[in-house]
């Protein structure tokens, strides 16, 4: 049982995800009819799930949500750009409530008052919010045996109403739905519906009746009993469903009796009387995901649905680890084999040529398993946008695009804090307000957009606003004022636009509950930083600003280039290096008693020695001739590590040190070798520090002004 | 490789006695995942003194921990006749050099004995128990205090 909870939870998570989707097409006006339709049954599945696992709170809200959803379906209600806003944070009130039963925690009930409000004056038909705070809704449907409903007449508040759907055994036994119906009406005043949007066309039919059915609503509670007498005859060939609803909605029948028909609660006869959904059996099976999170790569609802299949996320790591080791073992046997002097023109030199090509498509292969879309990420920052512009009272709309592009689940992970970060930064402090926007002729919604593509290897994601950019001037005033820069410092508008990176700045004026506190855009760089990736920021003043992160497609492997500092083999991630050089007597300057600079066409950048640096040696006399890698800061300025030698260029598999022994600053990780040597990974950014203090220094704010 | 076939009575506990330095040692046989030789390690930068580096074990960054020098014994000179006992400690795995594996004993929980107090000396906090097996005093170790704690590490 906790299995096909956990995979509901699951299932869950995609169907919010479409739901997203489907309400983002539909927003922008490309839905088409299906699309509704994809939106209505995300949430009726939710629903429908939610019975089975007796959720009552989610199935409650899910219930209005989807009455709602069945108005605009049938063409009842046309939602404008106001209710989209409440349909989008009903799917937010939904994800939410989907959270708190899985966690177990029932919290999340009390915060979706002002959304269920909205939800139920759209549900009424926008006659006003309802009285009710919530609606009570008890599916209870009548299964053949008839017993007493828990539903009592005596409540004032409900009025009955009977969905009588008869089976085709009905009509074939001469039973005439008429009569029944005229029973019915010796009960109560009714009014009658009959539903025909089951019936196939012509063409199709089979000639079997059994399509029609029909919506009674009395306009009293009636006994329930008395009507289950009416039924007694028919009780096996026809579903029968006696509900109570409350008052306000036969109200909005009796003007229109349209919407009736289309209450799903009575709509769906078979789905409530089994209420795990129907249309997902296989995959409710098929699951073997405990985790909560979505792991299925899911196609567009639009476009058709691939087939995938769920995996344990464990088994995945599991299969990487092992394709690294056989790179690990393919790249041993290798050396060995060419150590052992066998010809290159021999079977086993050019099986082994082979074998290596499989082996690097079999890692390319298993990496593509860890890549998911981005899209789930997206649909997170969409609720952000919502939120944020919401709690400040500013109309913001966010597009995306490049949502399919695929990046290693971690990366996923662990950007979603930082993207966060910064879309609240640019609907806070990006946007202007709408008065400002008007004066200066924008539109009056600001866009935030938010894009994924791969560009050379790795992934880009830009997050720009049309916002006022960034104001150099107040920038650089807060600079000096928090002493971050001195006061007759000349900096170019680039370098004033990364003092947004510096730690503690923040240049809100005002401290509002969405940022300004202080912790910014510095822990945002070290966050990326830390998935070796690099976040640079332009901004075009009166236009907008435009952060733009680049990422490693996977966190698994690297780009290194193996070098020799002392004997020890180390691995230099190549995305750090911006080239490379032989010192000289011409290039090489001393500055003061120990230190050296570099000159690198026009500019200088500090040398350090890498031997020295990691404790190897002691410096050496003379560094003419040595190899200097110049390693490129996020600010533009430079650093050089001095090396014995440059040995090789290649993929090397990342592994990761223990913690107690890997901390060591300037080393990332660690990598085996083709002799099955461990060689450490450099973290060179930390090391080429060109302020000279991370020679002698390991103060911890070194490490966050990376 | 060494099986885990120990019963898991409170009373005896099966230990894995080696030499360091001269000196007899043993340990919970349970924590013991195997016994390698000894294989020249990547130094690690700035790593303490203890710490000989890291080697591949299958695959894996294996930390080594020289145990003469972690219990404050003289430093020695690596042969190929030392020994790597890889153990396993909470979420760690690291190996520990020895001298030289000696023995698997049981001991029963009675002939345990706490150490004496003893003047602050760096072995003194390591060894959770002392024993007596064939006449030799057997110093029974506390993995968990050899392993370098993540904040010490910082300095």
């Amino acid at each position: 049982m906790a299995e096909i909870r956990a995979s509901f939870f699951v299932e869950c998570e995609e169907l919010l995800e479409s739901l997203n989707d489907g309400l983002a097409a539909m927003e922008d006006g490309g839905g088409d009819g299906e699309t509704i339709n994809v939106v209505f049954r995300a949430v009726h599945s939710i629903k429908g799930g939610a019975g089975a696992f007796g959720l009552s709170d989610l199935v409650n809200f899910a219930h209005i949500y989807e009455t709602v959803l069945d108005r605009v379906r049938s063409g009842d209600f046309t939602p404008e750009a106001a209710d989209y806003l409440t349909f989008f944070s009903s799917a937010d009130v939904l994800s939410d409530l989907v959270k708190a039963s899985r966690d177990g925690d029932d919290t999340g009930a009390a915060i979706n008052a002002k959304v269920l409000g909205e939800l139920q004056r759209l549900e009424g038909g926008g006659e006003g919010p309802a009285e009710e705070a919530e609606v009570e809704f008890v599916p209870t449907i009548l299964p053949l045996d008839f017993e007493d409903e828990d539903d009592g007449p005596g409540q004032v508040a409900e009025v009955t109403r009977v969905r009588f759907r008869p089976h085709a055994e009905l009509f074939q036994a001469k039973n005439e739905p008429l009569f029944i119906i005229r029973c019915l009406e010796k009960l109560g005043k009714i009014s009658v519906v009959c539903e025909t949007s089951e019936v196939p066309d012509l063409s199709a039919r089979d000639g079997a009746p059994g399509f029609l059915s029909w919506l009674v609503s009395f306009d009293t509670a009636v006994d329930h009993q008395a009507i289950n007498e009416v039924f007694e005859f028919v009780a096996d060939i026809c579903d029968i469903e006696v509900s109570a609803v409350p008052l306000e909605t036969p109200n909005a029948e009796d003007a229109s009796p349209s919407p009736s028909p289309d209450r799903p609660d009575l709509a769906e006869p078979h789905r409530l009387e089994n209420p795990s959904p129907q249309d997902e059996p296989t995959e409710l099976k098929a699951d073997t995901t405990p985790a909560a999170e979505p792991t299925a790569q899911e196609a567009a609802p639009m476009a058709a649905q691939k087939a995938t299949v769920r995996v344990d996320l464990e088994k995945i790591d599991r299969l990487v680890n092992l394709v690294g080791e056989l790179v690990i073992n393919q790249a041993m046997l290798s050396q060995s084999v060419a150590a052992s002097g066998i010809p290159a023109n021999s079977a086993v030199a050019q099986g082994l040529e082979e074998f290596m090509q499989l082996t690097r498509d079999v890692q390319d292969s298993v990496m593509m398993i860890r890549a998911q879309p981005v899209k789930s990420l997206f649909q997170r920052m969409s609720r952000i946008v919502r939120e944020a512009s919401a709690s400040i009272d500013k109309n913001v709309r966010l597009k995306t695009s490049g949502e399919t592009t695929e990046v290693d689940k971690t990366v996923i992970e662990r950007l979603a804090d930082p993207l966060t970060h910064m879309i609240r930064n640019a609907v806070d402090h990006g946007l202007e307000q709408a008065d400002v926007r008007a004066a200066a002729g924008k539109p009056a919604v600001g866009t935030v957009s938010l894009s994924a593509a791969h560009r050379s290897g790795r992934v880009i994601i830009e997050v720009s606003d049309d916002g006022a950019g960034i104001n150099g001037e107040k920038v650089l005033k807060k600079a000096i004022e928090k002493g971050l820069v001195s006061q007759n410092s000349n900096l170019t508008p680039q370098e004033i636009d990364n003092l947004l990176f510096l730690p503690g700045f923040s240049t809100a004026t005002e401290v509002s509950s969405l940022s300004g506190r202080g912790v910014g855009m510095d822990v945002v760089k070290s966050a990326i930083t830390s998935l070796g990736g690099r976040v640079s920021i332009s901004s075009i003043p009166g236009k907008g600003t435009t952060f733009s992160i680049s990422l490693p497609l996977t966190l698994a492997v690297l780009d290194g280039m193996v070098v020799e500092v002392a004997g020890e083999t180390l691995v230099v991630p190549l995305n750090a290096i911006l080239e490379t050089l032989t010192v000289t007597d011409t290039n090489l300057k001393p500055l003061g008693a120990t230190g050296n600079v570099i000159e690198i066409r026009g500019g200088f950048a500090p040398l350090i020695d890498l031997g020295v640096e990691l404790g190897y040696r002691g410096p050496k006399e003379r560094y003419q001739g040595a190899i200097a890698l110049v390693i490129g800061h996020e600010d533009g300025s430079r650093g050089t590590l001095v090396v014995d030698a440059i040995q090789d260029q290649r993929q090397v598999v990342i592994k990761g040190l223990q913690p107690g022994f890997g901390d060591v600053r300037g080393i990332a990780a660690a990598t085996i070798l083709g002799d099955g040597q461990i060689a450490l990974i450099l973290d060179p950014i930390t090391l080429a520090k060109p302020d000279g203090s991370a020679v002698t220094g390991r103060e911890p704010q070194l490490q966050m002004a990376i | 490789m060494i099986e885990n076939s120990s019963d898991q009575s409170a009373r005896s506990h099966e230990m894995l006695s080696f030499s360091v330095g001269g000196q007899s040692y043993a340990l919970e046989i349970m924590s013991v995942r195997e016994i390698r030789g000894w294989a020249q390690p990547t130094p690690l930068p700035h790593a303490p003194a203890y710490v000989r580096g890291v080697i591949n074990l299958r695959g894996t960054v294996l930390p080594i921990v020289d145990l003469a020098l972690r219990l404050g014994l003289s430093e020695v000179e690596v042969t190929e006749r030392h020994v790597i006992i890889v153990v396993h400690v909470g979420a760690q795995t690291v190996g520990l050099l020895v001298d030289a594996v000696s023995d698997i004993l049981t001991v029963s929980g009675e002939a345990m004995q706490a150490p004496p107090d003893m003047p602050s000396g760096a072995t003194g906090s390591f060894v959770e128990a002392l024993t007596i097996v064939d006449e030799r005093m057997i110093r029974i170790l506390n993995i968990g205090a050899l392993l370098p704690d993540v904040t010490q590490d910082a300095a």
